[in-house]
């Protein structure tokens, strides 16, 4: 009998990344205070206690360099978890996590790979100014030889995050502060979540949602006052955005011949483009409209909260987007 | 326009005593067979056999030699883009080299890197890196490797040391900063060792470095111990060196080298000079590190005869590298999709070992997750 239980966000991520710590002993977590501070947002609260202080590592404020030398152990054969204590702050170790992590294994023809995660809070925190509120997954997703998750809930978030720590190429794993705190059931036995396997959030016929990280949730808050309405949403949460699962995007919209994406990065070039592009191509002769994609607006993070709250993807905008694209405005 | 780059003090090498005259030998062939090689890269280079971009080595042949000699086999070396030299010493076959800067298959990384890319698994060689100092914190973190393998998961002590090699022109990238500090703090065995040659480019040490005269400070700020060595000649760069990789491997503590060195050819194939004077160059030119450990050798019984001997020899092997980085074929399309994730999905198809490695296949356990193609 496998129990079921409700836990944090972060726990879930915590309880992956001691597991797989105590299964292999070539996994080990650095970052800035992930150790005596119990990390900057509780994710690695007691693993320093568990694991001590040459597996659980506390580094200075210094990202380019931490995360060179995370790679540099994982070309050795160690297989790191780097946290990042938001993703904004990863724009300093652009050279390392670009140039470096997910290059190795081709420039190398093959000799070198990174077994590394690099984690770490995505997107808008709250009122923290555009600096600090980057959405990575565009500028990210862009470069080949790197994986990308982004969970919506716990449960996700540890099956995921155990699937990345076993990965043997370099994965980005996009957590969300929002959502650290939001709790949901986790089963005490082990399971892992394969990449490149979307998952339906909600069956509906009218209209497909493609979703990733936290508009998932917001995807949901729409179609369940869009259901009021009469219209029947599908929405698909991602889990990776590379590699992405198209099959099941393809799928759910020839079923329902419309197509609304929600991405929380900015839209030029972005995953939202690239779905959108693949149903265009994939799906033209199913649609009865184009794709409405929803993104933050094109324009620097701003800290009022209100125009914060305007700026990024939120049930309203889905909302519209989706009554839009059914001609129902 | 002058540099302040401090001239070696000597002009003939180090004394033998506590070296192998065998010893000291082979590593004159070694930086012949660099020498020679080199040239054959300029000349492969004029001649559009070699594209992109193009860093030889000549006139710093006894820093990779005298510091690969210094360590051992298991001992990680990682290095910038003026790579050829450190390949050769750490015991590439040329041929593999070459057929890498040629774009062939047979190259060291299937000709998916170039000139500034050589990485050889077998001889713990971690790359060729083309970004100023971004494999200084690599380096770091090799060490780091090294050691928490020894100590945390062997349950031992620390055995090995790693080579961190750049040029004076990446101490003023903040990842050289931030990699002594990691370094500094986190008790790495890891020697990090500026190729100083004076010049960033076409920039001299004094124009673009504060304290370029004594480039030490720097490791001082971080409490790490460093040693000014002449690059120039071999025996004292081996001495030096092998002191100091004793002294680190005991004590995991870092060390930093000061390594006055130059370089007769400028940063590039198409590099006039104009930044230098024919003078400088000319004083440089007497330290020539073949020309130093020759004349030291000669009170040993090595003649003009048997160094003509040695230069006939690595020109044949640099004439075969040559030949068969040109037999070997170009790169086959297929390996455009390969290499980029070790495990398949999509247009991904694995990865796999050079030839230089025996080209096994090294798709990992782990199952395909796109049986139908349907992955992005």
């Amino acid at each position: 009998m496998t129990a079921v239980r409700e836990i944090e966000f972060r726990d879930a991520i915590r309880e992956a990344m001691s597991e797989e710590m105590r299964r292999d002993p070539r996994v080990m977590l650095l970052g800035e205070e992930v150790a005596q501070y119990n990390g900057a947002y509780k994710v690695s609260r007691g693993m320093l206690d568990e694991f001590g202080a040459r597996r659980v590592i506390d580094t200075p404020i210094s990202e380019s360099g931490f995360a060179g030398m995370a790679i540099g152990a994982a070309m050795l054969g160690l297989r790191p978890i780097v946290e990042f204590m938001s993703w904004s702050f990863s724009l300093v170790a652009a050279d390392p996590i670009l140039n470096n992590a997910p290059k190795m294994l081709y420039m190398s023809g093959g000799q070198f790979g990174c077994p590394i995660v690099f984690r770490g809070n995505d997107g808008a925190g709250g009122q923290l100014g555009s600096t600090h509120s980057w959405c990575v997954e565009g500028l990210y997703s862009n470069v080949p030889g790197l994986k990308m998750a982004i969970p919506s809930n716990p449960h996700d978030a540890k099956g995921l995050m155990k699937t990345a720590i076993r990965d043997n190429d370099p994965v980005f794993f996009l957590e969300s502060e929002r959502l650290l705190s939001n709790k949901g059931e986790v089963p005490e036995a082990e399971y892992l979540i394969p990449f490149g396997q979307a998952r339906v959030a909600r069956a509906g016929t009218d209209c497909t949602i493609v979703a990733f990280g936290r508009p998932v949730l917001l995807a949901l808050e729409a179609a369940q006052s869009l259901a009021s309405e009469g219209v029947s949403c599908e929405v698909l949460d991602m889990r990776t955005i590379r590699p992405l699962d198209a099959g099941a995007i393809v799928r759910s919209v020839r079923r329902t011949g419309a197509c609304v994406v929600v991405d929380q990065s900015w839209s030029f070039g972005s995953p939202g483009s690239e779905v959108a592009s693949l149903v265009h191509r994939e799906c033209f002769d199913d649609l009865d409209n184009h794709v409405h994609r929803v993104h933050s607006a094109d324009v620097p993070t701003p800290y009022a909260q209100d125009l914060e709250q305007e700026y990024l993807p939120n049930p309203r905008r889905i909302c519209e987007a989706v009554r839009s694209c059914l001609y129902r405005a | 326009m002058t540099s302040t780059h401090n001239a070696p003090a000597t002009t003939t090498g180090s004394e033998l005593p506590a070296v192998a005259t065998e010893l000291a030998r082979s590593w004159l062939r070694r930086m012949l067979l660099i020498r020679e090689f080199e040239n054959r890269c300029a000349q492969a280079y004029q001649d559009r056999k070699i594209g992109g971009f193009c860093h030889v080595y000549n006139g710093q042949e006894a820093v990779a030699v005298g510091c690969t000699a210094a360590v051992g086999a298991a001992d990680p070396i990682v290095t910038a883009y003026r790579d050829h030299g450190h390949a050769l010493a750490r015991g590439m076959d040329p041929r593999h080299c070459m057929a890498e800067m040629f774009g062939r298959v047979g190259g060291c990384a299937k000709g998916k890197g170039g000139s500034m890319h050589m990485f050889d698994r077998a001889n713990n060689l971690f790359g060729g890196h083309g970004i100023v100092g971004a494999q200084i914190p690599l380096g770091v973190g090799l060490a780091f490797g090294t050691k928490y393998e020894d100590e945390v998961i062997n349950g031992g002590k620390s055995s090995r040391v790693t080579l961190a090699f750049l040029g004076d022109g990446a101490l003023n990238q903040g990842s050289f900063h931030e990699a002594m500090n990691l370094a500094g703090l986190f008790d790495l065995p890891v020697i990090v060792i500026c190729e100083n040659n004076g010049y960033s480019m076409g920039t001299a040490i004094s124009r673009g470095t504060t304290m370029g005269h004594d480039i030490s400070a720097k490791a001082l700020a971080y409490g790490i111990e460093s040693a000014v060595i002449d690059g120039m000649d071999v025996i004292g760069v081996y001495g030096a060196m092998k002191q100091i990789a004793d002294s680190v491997r005991a004590s995991c503590r870092p060390a930093f080298v000061d390594m006055r060195t130059y370089r007769f050819k400028g940063h590039s194939m198409s590099d006039p000079r104009k930044y230098r004077t024919r003078e400088e160059e000319e004083r440089f030119e007497k330290e020539d590190p073949i020309g130093r450990l020759k004349s030291s050798l000669e009170a040993h019984g090595v003649n003009d005869d048997d160094f003509k001997a040695m230069q006939r020899e690595v020109r044949a092997q640099v004439r075969d590298a040559v030949a068969w980085a040109e037999r070997s074929p170009v790169t086959p399309s297929a390996e455009l999709y390969r290499d980029v994730f070790i495990e398949r999905w999509g247009p991904y198809t694995g990865s796999s070992q050079p030839e230089m490695l025996g080209g096994s296949e090294t798709v990992a356990d782990f199952t395909a997750i796109d049986p139908e193609g349907d992955l992005l």
